[in-house]
C-alpha cells in the first residue's frame, strides 16, 4: 500500500533542513505560512523569515531584493496569487534579474476542491513557462518535493515549484531525480504517456490497466517542465505510435503544449491531451473534480486506446 | 558638516558650489545621451537631478571601482524610465568610461532603455513602475539579517505612487521598521498624459506617507543645502523608514523643458539638444 503525503510537509522540513545548513537561505509569505508549510521554518529562523501580509506583489519585489543583497530566497503563496496576481513582480524584478528567487506556489490545480475556480489555478504554469530564465519543476510526489526544493536551492536563478493541496500517493522505484531529465517510469514500446504532478499516479494505473490489455506503455515522469528533456520526449515520439499527455492545468500552454512544440517542430506524431479542456474549475472534492474533468486513469486509458485505434 | 563620504573621493567634502556644478554637468551628459539616442525621458531625469547628485557625490558609501564592495550603501531607481540620470551618475563616479553614455538604448548596449543589471552599479533592473521600493524594502531586510551598517535609498516618482504596490511595500517597510531603508519622491507634478492633480490627484501626499508610519522630510529638490541637510535628517530617524518628498520641476535646468509634459518622454531634436547644452553651460 502506497504511502500518502502532503507535499507541503516535506517542504516545510526541507526548507528547515536547508536553513540550517545555508545561512543565506531567507523565506517570505503572504499570510498563507501555515497553509504552505513555510511557518516551519518561520518557527526555526524568526530572524529569516518574513511575513508580507496579503500582499503577493511587494512579497515578490521585496524577494528580488534579497536576492540582490545576495539572499536566496524561497517564497510561498497559492500559486493562483504566486503566478497571477504578482507576474509582472514575477517577470520583472525576479526573472528579468536571473535572481535566487524560489517561487514554491501550493494549492494548484483543481484538486485544491471545494474553495472552487477562484482558487485552483490551472493556468500557472502557462504563465511560469513563457518568462525566460524560469525553471519549473513539479513533483509527483512528497519525496520527489524534497528533492526539488533542494535542486532548486543549489541551482542558480528563479524556480517555480508546483505543489498541491491534497496527500499524494508515493512512487516507488523512480529511480534518481536529475534536474531537467525526465524519469521512464515502466518501458513500452506501444504509446508513450507523459505526466506531471499528481496526474503520474493516476497514469500508473491506467498503464496496468493497458497492460492487461496487451498495451505497452512507456510512462514518463516529466517532473522539470523547464527545462523540458526534448530527448526522452523525442525517443517516445519515435519509438512509440503516439504520446498522451496529462497534467491537473490547462491544455493550453502547459505540459501538453511543451511536448507539442518539442514534436511538432522535430518529429511530428500524434498528441493526445489529457487535462482541464479550457474551463474554470468549481466546488466539489477532489476525487469528484477529477472526475468532472475527465482527469481520472480512466481518462488517461480511453486516450491511450482510442490513440492506438485512430 | 561632513558630507563626502564616496570610498574613492575620501579627501574635502564637495562645497555647495561644487556639487552644483556637478548637477549642471550631469544635466548636461543627460541631454548629451537622450539626443544621441533619439529618444528618452528628459523631463524626470532633470528634476531628479540634483537629488541624486547630491547623494551620488557627497552621501552614498560606495566604491566606483568595486560595484560589488559588500559595504557598500544601495541605491536603485524605482523610476526606471529616468535611468539617464542613473547612468550619467555612475559614468561620472567612475562606475564606466563616459563615452558608453552615447551607446545609450542602442542594440547590444550596457546601457538599456530601463534599467538593466548588466551596467555596472545597477543592482536590480526596473521599468515596470511601482515595484522598486519593495526591491528597496528586499534591500533593508537582507541589510538587517547581516547586521549591515549601509544604508537603502531608493528614487521613485510621484506619479509612480498611484501604483498600488507602492503602497504594500510602504506598509511593510513601516511594519518592518526599516530604519535604514530612505525613500526619495520627486515631486515634480507631472506625468505622461499631464499634470498629477489632473490625472489622478496625489495630495496631501506627506499625510499619506505619515499615515503609513513615514517620517517624511519636505523640501525644495533643488535647493543642494535643503537636499543634504534632509539626508542627514533621515539618517538620524529609528524606528521608521524616511521619505523626502522633494517639489522639484520638470525638465529643471533648459527653460523650454520646464514643466512642458511634452519632454516627459520625448527626446530633444539636435537643434533643441544644442540649445539646451548652451543654457547649461
Amino acid at each position: 500500500m502506497a504511502e500518502f503525503l502532503y507535499q507541503r510537509d516535506i517542504y516545510g522540513q526541507t526548507l528547515v533542513e536547508l536553513g540550517k545548513q545555508r545561512k543565506d537561505i531567507v523565506v517570505l509569505d503572504a499570510d498563507l505560512s501555515s497553509s504552505t508549510r513555510t511557518s516551519l521554518f518561520a518557527k526555526e529562523f524568526p530572524e529569516r523569515f518574513f511575513n508580507f501580509g496579503i500582499a503577493e506583489g511587494n512579497m515578490m519585489a521585496a524577494a528580488a531584493g534579497l536576492a540582490a543583497f545576495g539572499k536566496t530566497v524561497f517564497l510561498s503563496t497559492f500559486a493562483m496569487f504566486a503566478s497571477g496576481r504578482a507576474w509582472d513582480q514575477v517577470r520583472n524584478s525576479i526573472a528579468y534579474n536571473n535572481f535566487n528567487v524560489k517561487i514554491v506556489a501550493t494549492h494548484a490545480g483543481i484538486t485544491v476542491g471545494p474553495d472552487g475556480a477562484s482558487h485552483q489555478a490551472l493556468e500557472d504554469l502557462a504563465l511560469m513557462r513563457v518568462i525566460p530564465n524560469m525553471n519549473i519543476i513539479v513533483p509527483c510526489d512528497a519525496p520527489q518535493t524534497a528533492e526539488a526544493v533542494i535542486t532548486a536551492a543549489n541551482t542558480k536563478g528563479p524556480f517555480y515549484i508546483r505543489l498541491g493541496r491534497t496527500k499524494v500517493s508515493t512512487l516507488e522505484n523512480k529511480g534518481k531525480f536529475e534536474f531537467g531529465k525526465a524519469q521512464a517510469l515502466t518501458e513500452g514500446n506501444d504509446i508513450a504517456i507523459i505526466a506531471c504532478g499528481i496526474m503520474v499516479s493516476e497514469a500508473l494505473i491506467a498503464v496496468n490497466a493497458l497492460a492487461k490489455k496487451g498495451i505497452k506503455a512507456r510512462l514518463i515522469n516529466m517532473h522539470t517542465l523547464k527545462p523540458i528533456d526534448t530527448k526522452a520526449i523525442l525517443k517516445a515520439a519515435k519509438e512509440t505510435r503516439g504520446i498522451i499527455v496529462c497534467e491537473e492545468h490547462s491544455i493550453i500552454g502547459g505540459l501538453a503544449s511543451s511536448v507539442a512544440e518539442v514534436v511538432a517542430e522535430n518529429y511530428p506524431t500524434k498528441v493526445a491531451r489529457v487535462g482541464i479542456k479550457d474551463r474554470f474549475g468549481q466546488s466539489g472534492e477532489p476525487a469528484e473534480l477529477l472526475k468532472e474533468y475527465n482527469l481520472t486513469n480512466l481518462d488517461i486509458e480511453k486516450a491511450a486506446v482510442q490513440c492506438l485505434t485512430n | 558638516m561632513k558630507y563626502n563620504q564616496n570610498k574613492t573621493n575620501p579627501s574635502t567634502p564637495l562645497t555647495i558650489e561644487e556639487l552644483e556644478d556637478k548637477a549642471r554637468e550631469i544635466r548636461r551628459l543627460i541631454i548629451k545621451m537622450i539626443a544621441k539616442a533619439g529618444s528618452g525621458h528628459p523631463g524626470g531625469s532633470l528634476s531628479s537631478t540634483d537629488l541624486i547628485t547630491a547623494l551620488f557625490f557627497s552621501v552614498l558609501k560606495h566604491d566606483p571601482k568595486n560595484p560589488h564592495w559588500p559595504e557598500r550603501d544601495r541605491f536603485h531607481m524605482s523610476k526606471g524610465h529616468c535611468c539617464p540620470l542613473w547612468y550619467a551618475e555612475l559614468a561620472e563616479s567612475g562606475y564606466f568610461p563616459k563615452d558608453k553614455l552615447m551607446t545609450l538604448r542602442k542594440l547590444g548596449s550596457m546601457l538599456q532603455g530601463h534599467p538593466d543589471r548588466r551596467t555596472p552599479g545597477v543592482e536590480s533592473a526596473s521599468g515596470s513602475l511601482g515595484q522598486g521600493l519593495s526591491v528597496a524594502l528586499g534591500m533593508s531586510l537582507g541589510a538587517r539579517i547581516d547586521k549591515k551598517d549601509c544604508r537603502i535609498y531608493v528614487l521613485i516618482g510621484d506619479g509612480e505612487i498611484q501604483e498600488g504596490s507602492i503602497w504594500e511595500a510602504a506598509m511593510a517597510a513601516s511594519h518592518y521598521k526599516c530604519d535604514n531603508l530612505c525613500a526619495i519622491m520627486d515631486c515634480n507634478g507631472f506625468q505622461i498624459d499631464g499634470a498629477t492633480k489632473d490625472i489622478m490627484n496625489l495630495e496631501p501626499v506627506a499625510k499619506k506617507w505619515q499615515a503609513f508610519g513615514w517620517h517624511t522630510i519636505e523640501i525644495d529638490g533643488h535647493n543642494m543645502r535643503q537636499i543634504l541637510s534632509a539626508y542627514d535628517e533621515a539618517k538620524t530617524i529609528k524606528g521608521k523608514p524616511s521619505i523626502i518628498i522633494a517639489r522639484t520641476i520638470k525638465g529643471k535646468g533648459v527653460s523650454f523643458m520646464e514643466n512642458v509634459v511634452d519632454f516627459h518622454g520625448r527626446a530633444p531634436t539636435q537643434e533643441e539638444a544644442e540649445k539646451a547644452l548652451r543654457e547649461l553651460e
